[in-house]
């Protein structure tokens, strides 16, 4: 284990999750509670953009964020030599 | 054919198949009953674990609470998907690595401690049981519908079968078993709601539906329900909190975050065969759970449409709905309402003896209800039964009335089982075999395993009969005992090298500590009635107006608070548990403890 350079794996993979959890706070605690009020002016179809995000946006984007972050961190684990066999 | 006798027709055939695959998928040795031999392909897993998540709380109970609470419900749809993206990033791959397979066990090598898989075990069981308890109301709900029978009859049926079905195979048994039940809960999900969008809005995609006009006319569907709300002196459905923004914001972290720390759940994680298909698993996993919680909303929402439609016909065409001739006569009410008058579920009373039924928001303080005789709601509906009447209400074919109650079974069966087998995995093997009677033979261990499952089901039953909550709310209460003890440990389990097994149990103890006090001050003591101490303590939701069933958050604060408090006053952790979490991190090489895998 010691050829790897662990720390700086950790320190790539600690900089994905903030990334991914950057996003995953903004559509869903931002755009779908705190920013709702606001964004519910503009409409989405018949959809006010706020519950939009709340009921059906917000969900569509937490599926793509696993999906990339899977991708990303298989990347991550090449690049640093220390993916499964 | 009859409507009784096609439902039986469907819910027999799908049990045939659930119980055909346990049949031959039966497990064999201990390891097996519990995690299915370690090779299970990340889709088929993602689909059980859909089917495993999905509960009496997703199917039953949830478009029914969404439609109750408008906007605000979106709590339990964020909250109960949101946590996935959490679970794929923080623990599954981790845990994988690690290579145990149960929560207690992992805090048992992690915090170098049996004393950490003791207090593991304690809050593993009391956030299980409290599921369970949510599961069995809505196992009573659709029992007690499908054979007409009263709702505690329900509950008594619904534990004998869980027992049988439960302890009839392991894990291995259970996946492929929960694929079916995937197949039979989605499809008896979204065929009444394609019907019911296609119906009301012309188009047959639900997620789309709802944000579509009303067929033949040009107000969208979402503005016409805001309309018809507020003229029954309901909140506006787009846009109500669910009692605050603070409320709903903690909610949702609650649910999130107790997600990410519910056993059943994380178990599933560790029989995956590599750390790679964990993290793509958790992903399966959530697009299987999307499809359904997508449905979610468009379902509450045409459900409310529907019942107030039927209700109050003029609403449609913009009339009077306070005339006097304007609401349905009760002698001449659809059969639907009287099928479920049988379960005590719906009931009726006719506050101001016109023979009409008016329902509304009885506690609306608008004096044009005074003025037109209304004198308080007279139709109560239970929240729970919303999903399952809804293709009653909407006039659906008999075929598809019997898939839901195929589909509703599917889920409560499936997540019983599930929860039951931590359950029996925690009780047998980690605080028994290992703490206790460490000569327990394997069979021993699995008699054990179902004796404590038939202990379980009957608790869980026992206070279903008087559940704290509808069924999603009871479970909510079960997320946040995870959210405020199980969670936070994982996590600093993986992310905290120098975490000490004093800060951990000190944490969890203080976490779920706190939430079991908030959640028992409102719902009695252990849920028995009369216990409520509310009041004695500054009143309903006294910490800045958040709820119980939210509390799991605020708990979870004090865990980490707690912990690192412990941590920076005790010894430190010895070097090679932070080397063993150093190896955990990495996805290369054997897994990180000896003797397993």
């Amino acid at each position: 284990m010691s050829s790897h350079d662990s720390e700086g794996y950790w320190k790539a993979t600690l900089g994905l999750i903030r990334n991914v959890l950057i996003v995953w706070f903004v559509v869903s605690y931002g755009f779908g509670i705190l920013l709702a009020p606001a964004l519910n002016s503009i409409h989405l179809g018949g959809y006010p953009l706020g519950f939009w995000f709340a009921q059906q946006g917000s969900m569509y984007i937490f599926v793509i964020l696993i999906f990339v972050y899977a991708k990303l961190m298989g990347n991550i684990d090449k690049k640093f030599d220390v993916h499964e066999d | 054919m009859s409507l009784q006798a096609i439902t039986y027709l469907f819910v027999g055939l799908s049990f045939a198949l659930y119980i055909g695959i346990a049949i031959w998928a039966r497990a064999g040795s201990t390891k097996e009953f519990y995690a299915a031999g370690g090779n299970v392909h990340p889709v088929l897993n993602g689909m059980a674990t859909g089917a495993d998540w999905m509960s009496a709380a997703s199917f039953i109970s949830m478009a029914g609470l969404i439609a109750a609470m408008g906007y605000g419900g979106a709590l339990f749809l964020m909250g109960w998907t949101g946590g996935y993206v959490l679970l794929a990033m923080l623990l599954a791959p981790y845990l994988r690595k690690f290579g145990k397979f149960t929560v207690p066990q992992f805090f048992g090598t992690r915090y170098y401690s049996k004393g950490a898989s003791t207090v593991g075990v304690f809050c593993l069981l009391a956030a299980s049981l409290t599921y369970i308890i949510g599961q069995m109301t809505g196992v009573g709900v659709a029992f007690s519908r499908f054979l007409g029978v009263s709702n505690s009859t329900g509950i008594y049926l619904g534990m004998a079968i869980v027992f049988c079905y439960a302890v009839f195979g392991g894990m291995k048994g259970i996946t492929y078993t929960q694929c079916a039940q995937y197949c039979v809960l989605i499809l008896a999900y979204t065929v009444p709601a394609v019907f019911i969008s296609l119906h009301l809005t012309g188009n047959p995609i639900p997620q789309l539906g709802l944000g579509s006009d009303m067929i033949g006319t040009s107000v969208s569907l979402l503005d016409k329900l805001d309309l018809i709300s507020q003229d029954l002196g309901f909140a506006q459905y787009t846009t109500s909190y669910r009692l605050s923004m603070l409320n709903t914001f903690v909610y949702t972290v609650s649910l999130m975050i107790g997600t990410a720390g519910l056993p059943h759940v994380i178990m599933r994680f560790f029989t995956v065969p590599t750390v790679k298909d964990a993290r793509s698993s958790a992903g399966w996993a959530l697009v299987f759970i999307a499809i359904l919680y997508t449905t979610a909303p468009a379902v509450a929402a045409m459900a409310k449409m529907n019942l107030i439609t039927t209700i109050h016909p003029t609403v449609m065409s913009n009339g009077d709905i306070l005339a006097p001739d304007a609401q349905i006569k009760y002698s001449e009410r659809p059969d639907w309402m009287k099928r479920w008058e049988v379960t005590g579920l719906l009931k009726f009373e006719d506050k101001n003896g016109d023979g009409r039924i008016q329902y509304y928001n009885g506690k609306s303080k608008d004096p044009k209800f005074a003025a037109a005789g209304w004198k308080g709601n007279e139709l109560s509906v239970n929240r729970d039964i919303m999903v399952l009447a809804n293709p009653e209400i909407a006039l659906l074919p008999n075929w598809v009335i019997a898939l839901v109650a195929a589909g509703g079974l599917a889920a409560a069966l499936s997540t019983a089982a599930g929860l039951l087998l931590a359950i029996s995995s925690a009780i047998s093997h980690d605080l028994l075999k290992e703490k206790f009677m460490p000569n327990l033979t394997e069979t021993q261990e699995l008699n054990a395993g179902k004796l404590s499952m038939a202990g379980a089901i009957v608790v869980a039953g026992y206070l279903g009969l008087n559940p704290p909550g509808f069924a999603a709310g009871t479970v909510a209460i079960a997320f946040g005992l995870a959210a405020s003890s199980i969670f936070p440990a994982l996590m600093m389990g993986i992310f905290s090298k120098t975490m000490n097994k004093q800060g951990a149990i000190a944490g969890m103890l203080a976490g779920i500590g706190v939430t079991m006090f908030y959640v028992f001050a409102h719902k009695g003591i252990f849920f028995l009635k009369g216990t409520a101490f509310v009041d004695a303590i500054g009143g309903p939701n006294f910490f800045f107006g958040i709820e119980p069933n939210a509390f799991g958050a605020i708990g979870a604060i004090v865990n980490f608070a707690v912990a690192f408090a412990v941590k920076n006053v005790t010894e430190p952790v010895p070097a090679h548990i932070a080397k063993m979490v150093e190896d955990v991190r990495i996805p290369k090489g054997s897994s990180a403890v000896d003797g397993a895998h």
